[in-house]
């Protein structure tokens, strides 16, 4: 079992964080690890053989390289001005994100409504699903244990840190992503907004606007 | 983990680097590829245990994860990996220099372009 090797040589403590309290960030020209190594030997085994071939590595890396939290903006002011869309959107997310032209592979992605009386919240208590087809990859904290541990038992708290105060009468909802289902949040569209184009609105939604943890920016 | 306590989230935020990207690529594509399905990686995740979410970063998570699925595949051998491992380790001292030279005796092979 290769996690039973203990000879990769990272600096880190028993919480994985530096002296100062952050996560150690591997780079390039610090000593090679073991983790990195099989990182390298996967690779060159896996395009030896003729599973996968280097120019397949770097384009997914470009791919993903190129997707960002514009992508779920998109979708969510276009369920904003078009009512058809929301229903869609709220039917099958999957479908509607793709009649935008956003490939999201074969996985379920739900959106889920913030309303007056409810807020949700996507977390992903195992490990780090994502919809990372509309959003990019996760941010760093989605993937820490403090997050993935605390927004299922103390949302409400988890919230006030990101600087979201709601009142006791809203209901908060976590929801917990699994490896083929996937959540959106489809945030509330802010007041003040009328007569805005879709492009307009699009640049109010944040990425933690659709994960939960924040609300769209007011114009 | 969902449901424990814990510390407060660190919001800190850093670019990925080039070995954690590739090894997200490697999991797509192989999962793409019908070698493993995210279902597969998960369990091989949680038969980590608790220990090593404690002490190994997410992307070292990962990497050990997608390697066990792809040798229980049978896409290469425990063997063919740690011979490939020590190999990798008498190239040099850090990720760039360990990377396989474009000039070695595989043409087709090597070369990865973001090296």
């Amino acid at each position: 079992m290769p996690h039973d090797h203990h000879d990769h040589d990272h600096p880190h403590d028993h919480d994985g964080l530096s002296p100062s309290g952050h996560p150690y960030r591997a780079d390039n020209d610090a000593p090679l690890s073991y983790w990195q190594r099989m990182e390298i030997a996967v690779r060159e085994l896996m395009i030896e053989k003729g599973h996968l071939t280097a120019d397949q590595v770097s384009a997914q890396i470009d791919t993903m390289d190129a997707r960002s939290p514009a992508n779920g903006a998109a979708v969510v002011a276009r369920a904003w001005v078009d009512p058809d869309f929301r229903a869609r959107l709220l039917d099958d997310a999957g479908a509607a994100s793709r009649e935008m032209g956003f490939d999201i592979g074969p996985l379920h992605l739900i959106a889920v409504e913030n309303t007056a009386q409810v807020h949700n919240l996507i977390v992903c208590t195992l490990c780090s699903c994502y919809p990372r087809n509309l959003l990019g990859l996760p941010p760093d904290w989605y993937k820490t244990r403090e997050y993935r541990a605390r927004a299922v038992r103390e949302p409400r708290a988890v919230l006030r840190e990101f600087g979201l105060d709601l009142p006791d009468s809203t209901t908060i909802r976590v929801h917990d992503s699994t490896a083929d289902m996937r959540y959106i949040v489809l945030p509330a569209r802010p007041s003040g907004t009328d007569g805005m184009t879709e492009a307009a609105l699009a640049a109010l939604v944040t990425r933690d606007s659709m994960v939960g943890t924040g609300l769209p920016r007011q114009p | 983990m969902g449901g424990q306590s814990a510390g407060q989230i660190c919001a800190d935020q850093h670019d990925f680097a080039l070995w954690e990207k590739r090894v997200d690529a490697l999991m797509v594509l192989c999962s793409g590829a019908g070698f493993f399905t995210v279902d597969g990686l998960r369990r091989a995740l949680e038969d980590m245990g608790e220990e090593a979410f404690n002490t190994m970063t997410y992307y070292e998570r990962w990497i050990a994860a997608i390697n066990q699925n792809l040798v229980e595949t049978g896409a290469y051998t425990l063997e063919e990996l740690g011979q490939r491992m020590d190999e990798i380790a008498a190239r040099g001292p850090t990720y760039a220099a360990a990377q396989k030279e474009a000039a070695q005796e595989n043409p087709d092979t090597n070369g990865p372009s973001h090296a």
